[in-house]
């Protein structure tokens, strides 16, 4: 079983979602990858005004309209938006077929705006993914580092996230989150450094490593090779190719009477 | 079992991280596991090093040593040293060498360095193969203290019209989708393109539709990414046997001859 945490269709070739997604759905079947989750629209925008997000989410809703059997969509929002992302939470996930939340580069995830909208998450249990990226020249403003993942991880010990991209510099980003134990590392987007995964294995350990590709902008096969290539025990890779994700995403498919 | 001519691996110590193969006997059982029946091989310790002489007959030895015979030394080249021609006398005259690797950004030179042409006339009179690695590592990630950037390969263009003949393989230089230097080469027919750093879904079927399947070789810079990541690839690529056969092994074999 194989569930791909991390997965775009800005980045696929087709000329509407409904192509994008079928394209997608064709290459996951040759990789062996039963589910996927898809999330930001047609056109990448990193500060997204309501107006942008919301379309940008109707665009998933559309690409996973004939998919929900291989699909999950996580709404993309924008936390300098409160409201108004508080506001998408409801449209796209308690009234929509949504499970999670992607938040990007818009604002840095320490930040106190993000309080509500974590909280209403947990409520609705629904995924939180948070891109992160340490970078060694200097995050652009806005970019969130895995410490401020640990900080905010830290003010909700009890709310599950997933770290984006492991935090790309990755070793550092799994000690920064290596104490706060309700946060998962996110295998996808970014080269297929060896020894990315056995760390993960030892300091965080299995439970809390999920793999996810970062489609298109990254290939299948290179973000699949992170755990096929890792040397770790058969069935830690288990864990990490499905089961955690599913293990994550159980309560929230419940809610909504989706089967998994 | 499928065979595969590895065109990007390197030996000994990445500096910044131990990696599971950076002691060869391991790295060759890794390679011989997965069918790789040929690899070239470079050596981490051309990329700082400054006794070079010494960093390329270690790589000999150890290819030697514990290589089954299937490791072939490209020993490096840094124009910047003083006297850097005896190196290349030597990979030629004493270590028989069939090809070289050069690290342009870690060695702080620019492709329109007057002993880079010198460099690839040298290469174009020995036969020799000449490797040129545009990056090893993402630049986001590298250490603060060592940053350097992708090596513009651009200028090949116009260097490469005096050497029609010379083979020459870019490695690490498909860093995501990015196709800049792809762009720009893709008019030299002589110049080859490894796989590792390709990236995008189907990533080696629109790289064949860019430039002929013919110059595209497998290479999974082993053991600094997982060796896997490269044979996923193909199988992701949709590509027909025909096609991934002359990855695999063919236009590697071709080249080595040419
Ligand atoms: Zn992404």
């Amino acid at each position: 079983m194989i569930w791909d945490l991390h997965c775009h269709i800005a980045t696929v070739p087709g000329r509407t979602p409904d192509e994008r997604m079928y394209y997608l759905v064709q290459i996951a079947d040759r990789m062996g990858i039963d589910r996927m989750c898809v999330y930001m629209g047609m056109k990448w925008s990193d500060d997204p005004t309501p107006a942008d997000f919301r379309n940008q989410n109707d665009e998933v809703l559309q690409a996973l309209s004939h998919w929900h059997h291989r699909a999950f969509g996580f709404a993309y929002i924008n936390p300098k938006y409160v409201k108004e992302s508080l506001d998408e939470i409801e449209r796209c996930i308690r009234d929509g077929p949504m499970v999670g939340i992607k938040l990007w580069v818009a604002e840095r995830c320490n930040s106190h705006d993000l309080d509500r909208i974590v909280e209403r998450c947990a409520e609705l249990k629904a995924v939180i993914f948070q891109h992160t990226w340490l970078v060694t020249s200097g995050n652009r403003a806005g970019s969130s580092t895995p410490q401020d993942m640990a900080e905010l991880a830290g003010r909700y010990p009890n709310v599950p996230m997933i770290l984006g991209h492991t935090g790309g510099d990755w070793e550092l980003g799994i000690c920064a989150i290596r104490a706060s134990k309700n946060v998962s590392v996110d295998l996808a987007g970014f080269d297929p450094t060896s020894g990315v995964t056995e760390m993960a294995y030892r300091e965080l350990g299995a439970e809390r490593i999920i793999y996810g590709s970062d489609a298109g902008g990254r290939s299948f096969a290179s973000q699949l090779a992170k755990v096929s290539g890792a040397e770790i025990p058969e069935s830690a890779k288990k864990l990490i190719l499905g089961p955690n994700l599913r293990r994550m995403m159980l309560p929230i498919l419940h809610a909504k009477g989706m089967q998994a | 079992m499928t065979h595969f001519i590895d065109t990007n691996v390197t030996l000994s110590r990445w500096p910044f991280r131990r990696l599971r193969g950076d002691d060869t006997v391991e790295l060759v059982k890794i390679l011989r596991h997965h069918g790789v029946t040929q690899a070239w091989a470079g050596t981490f310790d051309g990329v700082l090093h400054k006794d070079i002489a010494s960093a390329n007959e270690r790589l000999v030895h150890e290819c030697r040593q514990h290589g089954h015979g299937i490791l072939l030394p490209f020993g490096t080249v840094n124009i910047m040293l003083p006297a850097w021609e005896e190196d290349v006398r030597r990979c030629v005259e004493e270590h028989k060498m069939r090809g070289l690797r050069v690290f342009p950004n870690y060695h702080g030179y620019k492709l329109d360095h007057p002993d880079f042409a010198r460099l690839l006339a040298m290469c174009d009179e020995h036969r020799l193969i000449l490797q040129l690695a545009v990056s090893i590592e993402d630049e986001r990630t590298q250490h603060p203290l060592l940053q350097v950037t992708d090596v513009d390969a651009a200028p090949l263009a116009g260097l490469l019209k005096l050497h029609p003949r010379l083979r020459v393989v870019i490695l690490n230089s498909l860093r995501g989708t990015g196709t800049r230097n792809l762009n720009h080469l893709s008019a030299c027919k002589n110049v080859s393109f490894d796989i590792a750093t390709r990236e995008g879904v189907e990533g080696l079927k629109t790289l064949a539709e860019k430039i002929s399947v013919d110059r595209v070789l497998f290479g999974s810079h082993a053991p600094f990414f997982y060796f896997e990541s490269a044979v996923l690839k193909l199988r992701e690529s949709g590509l027909g046997e025909e096609q991934l056969a002359r990855i695999r092994t063919k236009n590697a074999e071709a080249l080595l001859l040419g």
